[in-house]
């Protein structure tokens, strides 16, 4: 369904460094991915792993210093925006580019009305005056299920209850029609019930819209129930890459199996122990020369200390980098 | 039906326990009215069991935990830990008390005390509760630090050096530092990163098979509740509306709230997750300070009737070990006797 056109992002050998006392952090590592018009990445991924810092680098979001956005190329719809000056990044973010966070209450200004917050990308990038954005700002709320929109316009956030608040945060990412919308994390702050509601939401306003979506996520359920493709984060670098079924039928790389047996379901078999994947993420202090699972790999070998494996396609849109699924390619 | 039936002997009995915290307001400070964070809650906790707690934040689940040790002064109702009546008791009689019940607190970052090393956090416990000498008290600290998975070594570090799991670690050490017999686990892996979740939840369940805990397991993560718990209560609003064995729980939820709930939980299958048939809540929780008329959950309920928005549901025993507070089940349950017998003529009539 998403196959043929042109990919509208592609992120080609990403790397970003923070600069910290005594050193220097390797957050993000050759990441490569690209995202087609209509479809839904999903990046899962710990704490840690990077996931955030690479969508953040992609607008230039990330404060300098102590980031440092190495090298590497971001071309939306063919224009590297690591190249472009900070006028058109401003143009990018909120116009072409939308973006929800984590936290409801943190990103949305506590002193302004909705209203204002929502009206200000309208004006600012669509030029819109004031009666006009007040009409379009009303629309998005009725878009994103608040009820009374017009009336709430002049609401502050903190009239607002945590799912709601994400729902203006939505209509806020969609007010100037994005073509792509990150999305970092934006049920984790919620409670189940509400998460239903804002996934089921977003599946709706896809449907409506048509914008490619990046969703961000720690949590394999909520992928597995929205998007078409998965990238699968660790240490900074992309470990796996499938389209969403394959990735949770047939999982290749020895992390992506452990996360998906380390999760309990609420339907399905029980098990009487959970399996866990010992010790901690890594923090990577230098570019990794080896594999950065390697570990808390229960299948690690001797090679994977001597080399970082890189992504091996096995399959349809599936690749993986792990030195065992690279030799099994081989030997096939 | 419980697998792992512990001992029917309930160590911890509550009974219509409130805890309302008042609301002051205008110039003179005066009490406007109170939230109804607890609003009369009964239930045991079994001898070596693990209860499962969930609820959706603000559902009242943290400060129910609380209470249960006294954290809080309860507005009204019992707790009867191991024979005593906490709510009731002096002061004095409670510190004495105090070492059998211990909690395990959410945010290991806020609960440990950045300018105190491993040893002196593990340790305080035993200064307050126990006489044991400086060398006994050193070497039960190594003993619990083992218990727990945390290398001796790092004894003398302070908790900033660890990370989020290993934190849990040590607050889990302290915890267990008076050999309590119970336990309250108020959200203990909700902090911490997947992976780390399991190496935690496995930790507890070894603990209790070596100890003989017995756990309150306060979580909004309902996936892990199952793994972990023995029997489940879910609350909503104040209120347990559901309290079954695990299993019969989230197979077969009566109330309309904890099928809602478990239906909004995202599938890691997706093979499974085509086939889950999702009840999208409307609305959002009521604010507890001014809680509807009638059933609590009637605002949001798919299935309200007339009756819900009127007269509050009272908790029945719908099946053996399975509570619930629903009107739904109150006409259903006089008239089961009828319809079980009906259902059966009907199965019948299609096995022919």
């Amino acid at each position: 369904m998403h196959d043929g056109g042109r990919p509208v992002l592609e992120v080609q050998g990403l790397k970003t460094v923070f600069r910290v006392r005594g050193g220097e952090i390797h957050a993000v590592n050759n990441v490569s991915f690209d995202l087609k018009p209509g479809e839904l990445l999903g990046v899962v991924g710990e704490s840690g792993s990077g996931k955030s810092v690479t969508m953040m680098s992609l607008l230039g979001l990330l404060p300098s210093p102590p980031a440092e956005v190495r090298d590497g190329k971001v071309l939306l719809d063919g224009q590297d925006l690591l190249k472009a000056d900070e006028d058109t990044l401003r143009e990018v973010r909120g116009g072409k580019v939308g973006f929800i966070f984590q936290d409801p209450m943190t990103s949305l200004n506590p002193v302004f009305t909705v209203g204002y917050q929502i009206m200000e990308p309208l004006r600012k990038h669509m030029g819109m005056d004031k009666k006009a954005a007040k009409k379009r700002a009303v629309e998005l709320l009725e878009l994103v299920g608040i009820p009374g929109a017009e009336q709430r316009l002049s609401d502050y956030p903190h009239q607002f209850s945590g799912g709601m608040r994400q729902r203006v945060m939505i209509a806020i990412a969609l007010a100037c029609d994005p073509k792509v919308l990150i999305a970092d994390e934006p049920t984790t702050a919620l409670d189940v019930t509400i998460q239903a509601q804002i996934i089921e939401l977003m599946k709706e306003l896809r449907q409506k819209l048509g914008m490619a979506v990046i969703w961000i996520t720690h949590d394999l359920g909520v992928i597995a129930g929205i998007a078409d493709r998965v990238m699968v984060m660790y240490g900074g670098q992309v470990v796996e890459h499938a389209p969403v079924r394959e990735l949770f039928g047939n999982p290749q790389h020895p992390y992506t199996k452990a996360l998906l047996k380390t999760v309990p379901s609420v339907r399905g078999e029980r098990v009487r122990r959970l399996t866990i994947i010992e010790g901690q993420p890594p923090i990577l202090g230098a570019p990794p020369s080896s594999c950065p699972f390697r570990d808390r790999c229960a299948s690690a070998v001797e090679e994977c200390a001597r080399r970082n494996p890189s992504r091996t396609v096995i399959g349809k849109g599936h690749d993986v980098a792990c030195v065992l699924v690279e030799k099994e390619a081989a030997h096939a | 039906m419980l697998d792992a039936a512990p001992s029917k002997k309930p160590l911890v009995e509550v009974r219509n326990l409130k805890m309302h915290f008042p609301i002051y307001a205008g110039l003179l400070r005066r009490r406007v009215g109170e939230v109804k964070a607890v609003d009369g809650v009964s239930f045991d906790v079994f001898e070596g069991e693990t209860l499962g707690l969930v609820g959706e934040s603000g559902c009242g689940k943290s400060t129910c935990g609380r209470a249960l040790l006294r954290l809080y002064e309860v507005t009204d109702g019992s707790i009867t830990i191991d024979g005593v009546d906490i709510a009731a008791l002096s002061n004095n009689a409670l510190r004495e008390k105090r070492p059998t019940m211990q909690m395990v607190f959410q945010d290991p970052q806020a609960s440990l005390n950045p300018r105190m090393t491993v040893q002196a956090i593990i340790q305080e416990p035993l200064d307050e509760h126990t006489t044991l000498s400086t060398k006994e008290k050193q070497q039960k600290v190594y003993e619990l630090m083992d218990a727990v998975g945390l290398n001796r070594r790092f004894a003398g570090r302070y908790p900033h050096a660890f990370s989020g799991g290993q934190r849990q670690r040590i607050g889990i050490a302290r915890a267990l530092a008076l050999n309590p017999k119970f336990i309250v686990c108020d959200e203990p892996i909700a902090a911490l990163d997947v992976s780390i979740q399991a190496q935690v939840v496995n930790l507890l369940e070894d603990l209790q098979e070596q100890f003989g805990l017995t756990y309150l397991f306060i979580s909004h993560d309902l996936s892990m509740v199952r793994h972990i718990a023995t029997r489940v209560a879910v609350m909503y609003l104040g209120k347990i509306v559901e309290l079954a064995p695990r299993e019969a729980l989230y197979a077969a939820p009566l109330h309309p709230y904890t099928e809602a709930l478990l239906s909004a939980v995202p599938e890691p299958d997706p093979s499974l997750e085509a086939k889950v048939e999702r009840i999208i809540l409307q609305g959002d929780v009521p604010s507890p300070a001014n809680p509807p008329k009638g059933c609590n959950f009637c605002t949001r309920c798919p299935k309200v009737m007339d009756i819900c928005r009127e007269v509050e549901p009272a908790t029945r025993e719908v099946r053996p070990g399975h509570f619930a507070a629903c009107h739904l089940h109150e006409i259903t349950s006089q008239t089961a006797g009828a319809t079980a017998a009906q259902r059966e003529a009907n199965e019948r009539q299609h096995g022919e």
